[in-house]
């Protein structure tokens, strides 16, 4: 292979940004040129990431970017969220005029940003691709300036994620301090044979490692700022921000612990360990009082979060996959369950402004106006609190069974415990909408495509979850 | 032809195309599916091997090779009677919803037959998490059932119930995991090999207590189910009592005895102690209930004592030698739990005959029923004499079995099980007499129409098995003789 088409797939999608930015300038403010433009050049980028998956492992450009079984893998899937994510925005963005060709500009950007993430090898190509996410993101959070949450919740994200990546860089710092060395497979030799696993700035340099990902995963106590974003932001950036970058920011985990500092396991076992504990509790208990269903989504991806830790804590292959597979059906999950919420907020409300569906009670009797958008949903929480036969319960039996498997049987109970507790809130939306007497009786119809994609997405969550394997003989090989 | 698979998959498609189709062919689409499904059980039946006490019509496919966990069905002589059980009380269920479900009448149709396929499921599943998974899927439809069609006071009803049963079964989830990781496979057969030291017994032991106890459901962890019951539309109790609550008993005969012999063997005095408060105490709650479904429920809950006082006599009996009647007592449990699945059953179903004509559950809005509808009042005291363990219904049959059992573990023991006779007879009977007997009590009875076709041939048929198995109890007990002697042969070793 030669080496430029290593990064095949991210020259294309860089190259078709450009050219999405170029064309978003001369198209008019009501057409949808940009989005299918944006959603070609995704399609033809997943076409190049599927060429991928069986390609040999294989480093480049002076170590600095590489692909393996977990990059094609995530790249993948990556894309398909990001595609569905595009999908189900398109139609509020068009409602809200909120600058639509900014957004799915940025949103390429993002995409572009974690792949990088996901294929470095290298810690300044992780910063970069993290950095690239993170600037367009606190950018789309910003889109509705008029509104002064979103733009309140812009400066929260942009000041606290600032200094999480600062934190993160410090920590890089420190680490190339012991070993001097900036590629991974070059950190891990040098801990390896070098004795630096005693060295003191190396250990230092791999706390602020885990401060800078806990803040960009949201776990406890790190996770401050994701209500606030998710309520704040416009919803389809809420949604951008709740799924594919849980996806990335798995992988840089996998990048800088696993990868680079597998000698320092112990230490960020037992980092990871009071994390995912305190995540998988706060999470899980304080989404119980929440009102707004944006914040309690914002909950349950802290909660589940801690999940995708608690695979990690067992520092085995097998717990690898198991998080993989959980960052990755959390991740088309949760898509579903915002894809129903923007194919709900239309219209107007009464004093004329926008309807946007944020209150738990905008979901009252929503089976019967629409039963598509409920039965998504109701999938999309079921599986959330991980009842089978959904593929949530398929993800957090993986996630369980390295736990017991790593002897943190304990944390294995707390967990559990606190799913019970999760189940509740995840409930009462199923109550809201099947139960209750709808407020406004209208019914809501939604388009053809995004109630394709909506139907496709709820029988994903099934239909995956009864046959999850091919996801998990992905995810198994990743770390084989 | 892989029957099993056909009696799970059958009405789970079946359901998902009723619920497609829409409401207006629903209910004989249902009623052919639920019948449909009866017939390809039956040769679980009919073709039943009596001599073995081996799995019979096991199926095997990888389904997540790269975890170990196969999609294994299979059955033997304990699970086999509570699979028909299953289908049987399907079909009596469509009937009785035929006219009567008027709101989206497709999903509540199908939500049933869906149900019916996952609680197969569950007493054939011979993979642990297999078993797991149908366990728990089970759930949400009696969720939506609950939640959707149900009375006042539903959704506080099926919240608790939901997360009760959800709170006990994760933590089997854990234990079944860590058993995994002792041996490697989870094949419930080869756990049932495995050799476990004394203190991870006792947590596994509590775990799997977490689970079934909640489910079947023991005092003191049974609240759930007088409020489910009574908010639940009536084919909806009628399932729950029926056949959901003989997922607990099933559990324990399937998971804690023969897993963790040594801890049940450890526990057993506390087990019996709180299933003899079950059958006297909630006996005596059942006295003074002023709901007739919330009377029911308190009285299955009491006889389901019956069931856990089987099973955990057993230990006792072990070492005294007596292996017959270790025997007798397992085999009173399930026949016990077969007979409820038709008693509580018919009992819930009047009691909806009676709702659907007055919209009261209340004793005192009723009164001399018999005088405007004879034929339903015959019905309604047959069955409470059932319930009441009348000799000749099938009520009496496991009642007595696990008295006689007692009675050779520890005289007290049965002295206070036998207490049951008594009090089921009077909160039962109390209860016909205040609501079928006596002069016409109001102007709503006197309007009363008796019961039409539908309802005497789904309560006759109800009639016809209590009977049938009060007068030939070996029906069911010849089939399931093999394995409980294998049980009690394998109970009886050690496993440190």
């Amino acid at each position: 292979m030669d080496s430029l088409s290593i990064a095949a797939p991210e020259v294309f999608l860089l190259t078709a940004t450009c050219i999405v930015l170029v064309a978003s300038l001369f198209t008019k403010a009501n057409s949808h040129t940009v989005y299918w433009l944006s959603q070609a050049s995704l399609v033809v980028t997943l076409l190049f990431a599927f060429g991928q998956t069986r390609a040999e492992p294989v480093v480049a450009y002076v170590g600095a970017y590489g692909i393996d079984n977990m990059s094609s893998t995530l790249k993948v899937w990556l894309i398909v969220v990001a595609i569905g994510v595009l999908l189900y925005s398109r139609d509020y963005l068009t409602g809200r005029r909120i600058a639509r060709g900014e957004y799915f500009v940025l949103a390429l950007f993002a995409i572009s940003g974690m792949m990088i993430m996901v294929s470095s090898k290298h810690l300044l190509s992780v910063y970069l691709g993290l950095e690239l996410l993170a600037l367009s993101q606190y950018a789309m959070v910003a889109l509705a300036r008029d509104d002064a949450d979103a733009s309140e919740a812009a400066m929260k994200y942009f000041v606290l994620g600032a200094l999480a990546s600062g934190m993160l860089l410090y920590g890089m710092s420190m680490v190339y301090g012991a070993t001097g060395s900036l590629e991974l497979s070059g950190i891990r030799d040098a801990v390896v044979v070098g004795g630096a696993e005693g060295s003191v700035p190396a250990r230092f340099g791999l706390t602020f490692l885990i401060v800078g990902i806990a803040f960009k995963l949201g776990a406890v106590p790190f996770h401050m700022w994701v209500p606030d974003v998710y309520e704040g932001a416009p919803t389809p950036v809420a949604m951008f921000i709740a799924t594919a970058p849980k996806i990335a920011a798995f992988a840089m985990l996998i990048r800088l612990l696993v990868d680079a500092l597998p000698a320092l396991n112990s230490d960020w076992q037992a980092m990871l360990a009071i994390l995912a504990a305190l995540s998988v509790v706060v999470g899980n208990l304080v989404a119980i009082a929440q009102t707004n269903i944006k914040r309690m989504l914002a909950y349950s991806t802290i909660s589940n979060v801690g999940f995708l830790l608690l695979g990690i804590v067992g520092a085995t292959p097998e717990g690898y996959s198991a998080a993989m597979f959980y960052a990755i059906t959390y991740a088309f999950t949760t898509l579903a369950a915002f894809g129903v919420l923007l194919a709900l907020s239309r219209g107007t409300r009464e004093d004329g402004s926008p309807f946007d569906a944020v209150m738990l009670d905008d979901l009252a009797g929503l089976a019967r106006r629409n039963g598509l958008l409920a039965a998504v949903m109701m999938l999309a929480m079921i599986s959330l609190a991980g009842v089978p036969p959904m593929v949530g319960f398929y993800a957090k039996l993986a996630v369980l069974r390295a736990v017991v498997d790593a002897g943190y049987t304990w944390l294995a109970l707390i967990a559990v415990a606190m799913s019970v507790a999760g189940a509740f809130y995840y409930l009462r939306v199923i109550k809201l909408m099947y139960f209750d007497e709808p407020v406004v009786t209208t019914e809501i119809d939604t388009a053809g495509d995004v109630s394709a994609g909506l139907a496709i997405n709820g029988l994903a969550v099934v239909v995956l979850g009864i046959f999850p394997s091919f996801i998990m003989a992905a995810c198994l090989a990743a770390f084989a | 032809m892989p029957w099993l698979s056909l009696t799970v998959w059958l009405p789970i498609i079946g359901g998902l195309i009723v619920i497609a189709l829409g409401d207006r062919r629903s209910r004989p689409l249902a009623l052919g599916i639920s019948v449909l499904t009866l017939l390809v059980s039956l040769p679980l039946y009919f073709g039943f091997d009596l001599s073995t006490p081996a799995m019979q019509f096991v199926e095997r496919a990888n389904w997540l090779p790269g975890f170990d966990i196969e999609y294994a069905l299979g059955v033997d002589g304990i699970a086999m009677p509570l699979v028909i059980l299953t289908t049987l009380i399907n079909v009596v269920v469509v009937i009785s919803m035929w006219e009567v479900i008027k709101d989206r009448p497709a999903l509540y149709l199908g939500a049933f037959q869906i149900m019916t396929g996952l609680m197969v499921g569950v007493f054939s599943a011979l993979d642990a998490i297999l078993f797991y998974i149908f366990f728990e899927a089970t759930l949400i439809p009696m969720f939506l059932i609950i939640g959707i069609w149900g009375g006042p006071r539903r959704v506080y009803a099926t919240i608790k119930f939901f997360l009760y049963t959800f709170l006990g079964s994760v933590f089997m989830l854990i234990a079944l995991i860590y058993l995994y990781r002792l041996g490697g496979s989870f094949a419930i057969e080869d756990m049932h090999q495995l050799a476990i030291a004394e203190k991870p017994q006792f947590w596994i032991f509590l775990a799997f207590f977490a689970a079934f106890a909640v489910k079947i459901p023991m005092w003191p962890v049974h609240t759930w189910l007088p409020d489910a019951h009574v908010e639940a539309p009536t084919a909806g109790s009628a399932v729950l009592a029926a056949i959901m609550l003989k997922m607990g008993g099933y559990g324990f005969l399937r998971f804690s005895l023969p897993i963790v012999p040594d801890a049940s063997s450890q526990m057993d005095t506390f087990m019996i102690v709180i299933s003899l408060i079950a059958v006297v105490y909630i006996g005596f709650v059942a006295l003074v209930q002023r709901d007739m479904k919330k009377l029911i429920a308190y009285s299955s809950i009491s006889h389901m004592g019956f069931v856990t006082l089987g099973i955990f006599i057993a230990f006792g009996l072990l070492q005294k030698g007596d292996i017959s009647g270790v025997a007798l007592g397992l085999e009173g449990a399930i026949v016990q739990m077969i007979s409820h699945g038709f008693i509580s059953a018919a009992m819930f179903l009047c009691v909806g005959v009676m709702y659907d004509r007055v919209h009261s559950r209340e004793i005192s809005a009723y009164g001399g029923v018999i005088n405007t509808m004879p034929l339903f009042g015959a019905f309604m005291v047959f069955f409470a004499m059932a319930n009441a363990g009348l000799p000749g219904t099938s009520g009496f049959v496991g009642e007595f079995m696990i008295i006689l059992a007692g009675f050779r573990a520890n005289f007290w023991i049965a002295f206070l099980a036998a207490m049951t006779l008594v009090l089921g007879a009077a909160y039962t009977l109390w209860m016909v007499k205040r609501v079928i007997f006596g002069e016409i009590g109001n102007d709503n009875v006197a309007a009363l129409q008796d019961v039409n076709r539908r309802e005497f041939w789904m309560l006759g048929s109800l009639a016809a098995f209590v009977l049938l198995l009060g007068l030939w109890p070996d029906l069911v007990g010849r089939v399931m003789h093999a394995s409980v002697e294998n049980l009690v042969s394998h109970i009886s070793i050690s496993k440190y």
